[in-house]
């Protein structure tokens, strides 16, 4: 798979609500409505809409989600292990679709982790899926209460 | 009748036979001689395909060998799919030998996973029985065991030691008797006509009456473009291990019987070509 960074993936980027903007801005279109969030009912799909219109950010935080899109989109909880640094936001909402590479690839770059240092993904703090599965699948397998847990972790913490 | 056990070892000992070639862009020093070899099927390319590195690299200059990869007709082959699971979803209608291209240039970054070295190998087999011990035990047999049962999970499949493999195994596949089969079934349903990787969902083995789930019942639920009308022509062919299990099977006897060593039952649905 690809490595972080190389132009065959989308490059994440991080995007609290209040500074959608910058994604709105480059998804052209929905220029200046973009600001609307939690609660704005078409508002906040124009919002949603806006980020899956531009390579720039495919993972949004979770109060974005308008309600109607839980098809496409699922709520994945994401926790450090040991000494690996925290993400100040836990819950982001991802496409199904949405490979475990292309999350690590998002939170190495949040993190602002070298594209050498490794990160390992884990689900039910005990396997590492393969690089290529889907966040959905997983989901749907072993979600609970609405939402995937994945421990994230720069060595490899459970076998 | 034979035992069923039997079925385990005819299992782990398929076969397939297969022609490796160099990709006739790769520059050479002398000209490469085809390679061929038994492949196992349950193992992985990269981990049986020592042998077939080394003859390619013996008329290659150094400079020009980068990490070896492997495609079948334009697809480049998953190393971290089982052997079996490849050439049933790429191959399975071709005649035989297999024919494999090498490629030592150009790594497809978009399709393929790195493959550096056994222990990656080993990883990946180890995350794939370990999730699906998660289905079916909720992890707790998985958990249980020792470090060195592990390693004697991978090292049988590495070695390609049936009995080393199995005594361990067998643990993996028992479940409590009052359940009459694993909490749900391991399983992936891959198919060539989706942009999809495989289908996974959560299937129990037993319907809530009590009955057991067949081989049908699961693909009706999660894969239903698979099951052939009744009076049409049929359109698609359903394969595990090379051959089409009836679709009256139980799930619960296809996943101790015919699952991979990773654990998992990869069904390949293959499209008939209509003429």
């Amino acid at each position: 798979m690809s490595e972080a960074g190389e132009k065959l993936e989308p490059v994440l980027v991080a995007s609290a609500p209040r500074f959608s903007p910058v994604v709105g801005g480059r998804g052209g279109g929905n220029g200046g409505d973009d600001t609307s969030e939690i609660g704005g009912g078409g508002g906040g799909a124009v919002a949603v809409g806006t980020l899956d219109a531009t390579p720039l950010s495919a993972l949004s935080p979770v109060a974005e989600e308008p309600a109607g899109d839980t098809k496409k989109k699922i709520d994945v909880l994401l926790k450090a292990v040991g000494d690996t640094p925290i993400m100040k936001t836990k819950k982001w909402t991802v496409e199904k679709t949405r490979t475990i590479q292309s999350l690590i690839d998002f939170i190495k770059k949040f993190l602002k982790l070298l594209a050498s240092e490794q990160l390992f993904i884990y689900v039910n703090q005990s396997f590492a899926p393969s690089p290529d599965q889907e966040v959905g699948t997983l989901y749907e397998c072993f979600g609970s209460d609405g939402k995937l847990v994945l421990h994230y972790c720069k060595s490899q913490a459970w076998g | 009748m034979t035992d069923d056990k039997d079925i385990l070892r005819d299992v782990w000992f398929g076969r397939i036979p297969t022609c490796f070639m160099l990709y006739q862009d790769e520059s050479t020093e002398r000209e490469a001689e085809p390679y061929y070899l038994l492949l196992p099927r349950i193992s992985y390319l990269t981990l049986v395909t020592d042998k077939v590195k080394k003859h390619f690299q013996k008329v290659m200059r150094r400079e020009d060998i980068g990490e070896i990869w492997f495609e079948n007709e334009g697809t480049p082959l998953k190393w971290h799919y089982p052997i079996g699971l490849l050439f049933d979803l790429h191959a399975s209608n071709a005649t035989l030998p297999w024919n494999i291209t090498v490629h030592f240039k150009n790594f497809p970054e978009k399709d393929l996973l790195h493959c550096p070295s056994k222990e990656v190998i080993e990883a990946h087999f180890m995350a794939c029985i370990k999730e699906a011990d998660a289905l079916k035990h909720k992890s707790q047999v998985i958990n249980e065991m020792q470090k060195k049962d592990h390693k004697q999970l991978w090292m049988g499949l590495q070695n390609d030691k049936f009995e080393q493999f199995w005594a361990i195994n067998r643990k993996l596949m028992e479940y409590p008797a009052e359940d009459n089969g694993f909490r749900y079934i391991p399983f992936r349903i891959y198919q060539t006509t989706t942009e999809r990787p495989f289908i996974q969902k959560l299937f129990r083995p037993v319907a809530v009456d009590g009955q057991l789930h067949t081989l049908g019942d699961l693909l009706k639920e999660v894969c239903p473009a698979a099951i052939n009308p009744e009076d049409g022509e049929k359109k698609t062919q359903v394969v595990i291990h090379g051959i089409e299990p009836m679709l009256e099977t139980p799930i619960q006897w296809l996943s101790e019987h015919m699952s991979y060593p990773d654990n998992f039952l990869h069904i390949s649905v293959i499209p008939l070509s209509a003429d």
